[in-house]
């Protein structure tokens, strides 16, 4: 067993004077070190995701060492970049010295020569490296008489590339290369008539494409999507989990006024590193879809009128328990805390009620990528949770397709459908079992065989909208906040069932979790805080959160 | 130093002096048949080690160093790569050796193998050199047939392998770690350092990369050994302790305007005045020399007074210029314009910057454009100063950037400025007297013609303009010339 000494005898590194301890066996490097020392070291080639290439020179820090018994310091007469600068114990950087700020400016200057300073029209400003680096370190006299700009856009496959806004830190092409590994972008040209480009008949187009515009530290890459839309700054973003598949990415939901406008991927690197695919960075337009249902309808006769949501919460405890025998379908769309309440709250009404998870949705293979990624075959977000709190309540329980069959012999007489799909997932003949009920109480996001044979159709949050937790195909708890408001009339699962069950206040689903955690063993580790990483849910303690992976 | 003797370029000049038949009967492969049979690789390495040989190909680091980073027991395949993408401007010397004596480049390249236990040896060929290729295929083909290659070879366990690779056309193509990227079929991006190629070069392996004439040096430090080899040239400089010597016999390639230009040889640290006035017969036409670049196109310059620095590793340094280099002298007379010269070197350094590092990328590309507009008659004095500063931004040596490219295009730029300023104060006073800058820069066409000097003396005449008695030139028994097709 290793024993950790903690105290003089720790690595230590010193950055602009301040001392910092590493950890043994840690690799960091000159710009990891700095981060932790709460000293930014500007960059645009290095990623800490992507190979090191050193080729933009912006991060240029004197580098040195100190000799541990005498305290002497030897400095390098040369900058070195501090992307390529292993840190090791009694290194010595120095960031901001003269000869490194005249480094940065110098650079900075440099990829403004033939930069196109067309920020009023350019979707990265705001959020654009060269922008924030130029207003910090750059100079405020332009002396290259090098004019006029050209701004040529150029189409890649499925991003746009706006050639003269490059800055050619190659993180880019680094990235199809090594972790979608699809190899599309490459550089033509040489010297300063560099360009990105593609291949002809090649375009980019992989399952991974749009991180390129994330990773652009201009406005180089855009965004075909978000292209025009919405300037940055009046996004607001919340953290979130993507729903599309089994990976439960972390994301950020970016929204303005109630609008989502562009889903990014949030740095996990337990989950998703800083990585997204494109189903799940494209997928928000669905939050705001006008197909999407409304309210709350009741059937009468042939047709559905909608009905006010206090005349549905009084009048529905009672229906159900008159109907007899009843029935609870988990979607496993629904968060953990959602599924715990519509049981707990089933189980009120007839102790004996059957409770079932929906059908997993899957398509084809796991599809993995060069660089580790993974798309799950599995496209619900929550199986596992899901499945953990149905079979707490409900032990042994039916699978979805034996359930189904019972319900078409007509066992059940009142049956509630929770939380929706993302897309279309039941036909006529498994809503025709469902209708041999007496009651069907639907709660989905579309229009569908079965919605239109419910009695109630309650529309339910869609899942930017939603707050609560995920957990996925690797048994990691995550939380998602809820990023816009749903449509007026649609309630989200957590606060309904809330109410339904009486409880007071507002809906609060950490203190649902807390609860989980308690009674259900399999969450156990899920009764503290939960980190924005989320936590393991197979070992009994917090995740450890990995050390600082970069601040890229 | 009147009898030296040549080594390098000994077979130059005899007939059919690339063939193998010639080159055994004047002495070769014995080296390497004694040391097959006599010498362990790590004797090998010693006696280049100790020899005190210094890389050919610019920097001059030295070759036993850079062979002792490799790792000792590395289990996998060491790789041997031969730098014959010799691309500085001025510089021709690796070409004299592979076009007449592609079996002594051979010969060096299977001894530095076999020291570094490589099994396979790839040479980047500058695409522009055919014969060279043709020379260097006919003799690997001969070294097959005779045993000097392949397995088992001349009855040791020593096996290699010699590929010709044919480069990529690119100045960059011959900076160690493009060369490496460039020969695994990539796009010839030089590589961060570390690591180092002697840790991960070729293939993620360790590898050495050697210039051709280095390996043609080893060649004969094991026929002649290492006493000889240090008994020829410059010792360290007592004064500096980091300066390990310049050893040994050198090609200097001289070019431009003198009057029989061509590749000499003579020990490390000949006076650049003896290689021009006495080898060169002196400058062109009876002129005077207003510049001379010491060792190819990114050392920068030497005015008239400085040409007694002494041609090794340290000498042209200590008058300013970036090293030796290739120690390929390009001579420039009187007629010379020096806006011209730099206007060209920058032109060179932006075309063939690889467009990796921003400083280098966009600081040639920019200084290109300045110097445009001066030689178009836009020029404002700021402008000098702006370029030494774009200059010392991208080439402080040590450097900025990940190669030495930039520092290399920085180079000319200072040492004109600052040692020609008050010729290009000048020329942007008479182009551009009222200082305006032009709305939109002057598109780069001829600029003014120079006055072209009749030719009406014969006379050889000296760098400082005495006149050469008539024989001084061609007399000395080692002077070899060759002409530049």
């Amino acid at each position: 067993m290793v024993r950790i000494e903690i105290g003089k005898d720790m690595p230590k590194a010193y950055i602009d004077g301040n001392e910092i301890e590493l950890n043994p066996g840690e690799r960091l490097n000159g710009i990891q070190a700095a981060a932790r020392a709460g000293i930014e070291i500007p960059h645009y080639c290095w990623h800490p995701g992507l190979s090191v290439v050193g080729s933009c020179r912006m991060c240029l820090v004197e580098t040195g060492t100190r000799d541990a018994e005498s305290g002497r310091v030897i400095m390098l007469p040369k900058l070195m970049p501090a992307c390529n600068t292993p840190v090791k114990d009694g290194t010595v950087l120095v960031t901001n010295s003269e000869k490194v700020a005249r480094a940065r400016a110098m650079v900075e200057e440099d990829l403004l020569l033939r930069h196109p300073i067309d920020c009023s029209i350019c979707d990265k400003a705001g959020e654009c490296y060269l922008q924030d680096y130029h207003f910090q370190y750059g100079q405020g006299e332009r002396r290259a008489e090098i004019r006029p700009f050209t701004s040529r856009k150029r189409d890649l496959g499925d991003v746009t590339l706006f050639v003269d806004r490059c800055v050619m830190c190659s993180r880019c092409v680094r990235f199809t290369r090594e972790i979608s590994g699809t190899s599309e972008l490459l550089v033509i040209h040489r010297g300063a008539r560099e360009e990105i480009d593609v291949l002809p008949e090649q375009p980019l187009n992989n399952p991974l494409s749009g991180n390129v515009v994330d990773l652009c530290p201009v406005g180089a890459l855009a965004d075909k999507d978000f292209l025009y839309k919405q300037r940055v700054w009046y996004l607001r973003r919340s953290a979130g989990v993507c729903t599309l598949c089994a990976t439960g990415c972390s994301i950020w939901v970016e929204q303005n006024q109630d609008r989502v406008y562009r889903i990014k991927p949030r740095e996990n690197p337990a989950v998703n590193q800083w990585w997204i695919c494109n189903a799940g960075r494209y997928a928000y337009p669905r939050v705001h879809d006008p197909k999407r249902l409304r309210g709350v309808v009741r059937r009468k006769g042939d047709s559905q009128v909608p009905l006010d949501w206090n005349v549905f919460l009084r009048d529905i405890p009672e229906q159900l328990r008159a109907a007899g025998k009843l029935a609870l379908v988990l979607s496993p769309f629904l968060t953990v805390e959602e599924a715990y309440l519509a049981c707990q709250w089933i189980r009120r009404l007839d102790a004996a009620a059957e409770i079932v998870v929906g059908p997993i949705p899957r398509e084809g293979d796991d599809q993995r990528f060069a660089g580790g990624f993974v798309i799950s075959a599995e496209k619900c977000p929550n199986r596992l949770g899901v499945e953990e709190i149905a079979s707490h309540f409900r032990p042994n329980g039916p699978s979805y397709a034996q359930w189904l069959e019972a319900a078409g012999k007509g066992e059940f007489e009142g049956i509630w459908v929770a939380g929706g799909y993302v897309r279309p997932w039941i036909d006529e003949s498994a809503a025709a079992c469902m209708r041999r009920a007496r009651l069907l109480v639907v709660q989905d996001l579309f229009p569908s065989p079965l919605s239109d044979a419910a009695d109630y159709v309650l529309a339910a949050a869609a899942f930017a909208e939603t707050e609560g937790s995920y957990v996925n195909a690797r048994h990691r708890l995550q939380t998602a906040r809820r990023a816009v408001r749903p449509p007026l009339g649609n309630r989200p699962c957590g606060p309904l069932f809330w109410e339904l069950l009486g409880r007071t206040g507002l809906y609060d689903p950490r203190r649902v979790l807390s609860d989980i955690a308690a009674e259900i063993t399999y969450f156990s580790a899920a009764s503290g805080e939960i980190p924005d990483v989320g936590i393991d849910l197979r070992v009994d303690r917090l995740a450890e959160v990995a050390p600082q992976q970069g601040t890229a | 130093m009147d009898d030296y003797q040549p080594v390098l370029l000994a077979n130059v000049g005899v007939e059919d002096s690339h063939r193998r038949a010639v080159y055994e009967a004047r002495g070769g492969y014995a080296a390497l048949r004694r040391v097959l049979r006599e010498c362990t690789p790590a004797q090998v390495a010693e006696a280049v080690r100790s020899s005190g040989l210094r890389g050919r190909g610019g920097a001059g680091f030295p070759t036993g160093l850079k062979w002792s980073f490799l790792p000792a027991d590395h289990p996998g395949p060491v790789y041997m790569c031969v730098n014959a993408d010799e691309s500085e401007p001025g510089t021709f010397c690796n070409r004299v050796l592979m076009e007449h004596d592609p079996h002594q480049v051979l010969e060096g390249t299977i001894l530095s193998c076999y020291a570094t236990r490589a099994s396979t040896a790839y040479i980047y060929l500058r695409y522009e050199y055919p014969l060279s290729l043709r020379r260097l295929q006919q003799a690997v083909d001969e070294c097959y047939e005779a045993g000097y290659l392949g397995k088992k070879i001349l009855g040791s366990d020593f096996c290699l392998d010699i590929y010709i690779h044919r480069g990529a056309a690119a100045y960059i193509c011959g900076e160690e770690t493009g060369l490496i990227e460039s020969l695994e079929g990539k796009r010839a991006w030089p590589r961060i350092k570390p690591p180092f190629p002697a840790v991960e070069g070729l293939f993620r392996k360790p590898t050495v990369v050697n210039n051709v004439e280095t390996l043609a040096c080893v060649r004969h430090i094991l026929e002649r050994g290492p006493e000889w080899f240090r008994s020829l040239g410059t010792p360290p400089d007592p004064n500096q302790s980091q300066d390990p010597g310049s050893f040994g016999p050198k090609l200097y390639c001289v070019s431009g305007h003198v009057q029989r230009p061509g590749c000499y040889e003579g020990p490390l640290g000949v006076p650049c005045r003896v290689i021009i006035d006495n080898w060169a017969g002196g400058v062109r036409e009876g002129r005077k020399v207003k510049a001379v670049v010491p060792g190819g196109l990114s050392t920068g310059l030497l005015t008239a007074d400085e040409l007694d620095v002494p041609m090794d590793f340290t000498g042209p340094v200590k008058a300013g210029c970036l090293g030796l280099g290739t120690a390929g002298l390009i001579v420039m007379d009187e007629t010379c314009s020096l806006i011209d010269f730099l206007y060209n070197s920058c032109r060179f350094f932006a075309h063939e910057s690889c467009g990796q590092c921003t400083p280098c990328r966009e600081g040639t590309s920019w200084s290109l454009r300045i110097m445009e507009r001066i030689k178009a008659g836009g020029g404002r004095l700021k402008d000098l100063d702006l370029l030494l500063e774009i200059a010392d931004g991208m080439g402080i040596i040590p450097g900025t950037t990940i190669c030495g490219l930039a520092d290399g295009a920085a180079w000319p730029i200072k040492n004109a400025i600052r040692k020609f300023r008050p010729e290009f104060e000048e020329y942007i006073r008479r182009t551009n007297p009222r200082g305006y800058l032009a709305t939109h820069p002057v598109p780069a066409g001829h600029g003014p013609v120079m006055p072209r000097l009749e030719n009406t003396q014969s006379q050889s005449r000296a760098s400082d303009g005495r006149n050469l008695p008539a024989e001084a030139a061609g007399s000395a028994p080692w002077r070899k010339t060759l002409p530049l097709a």
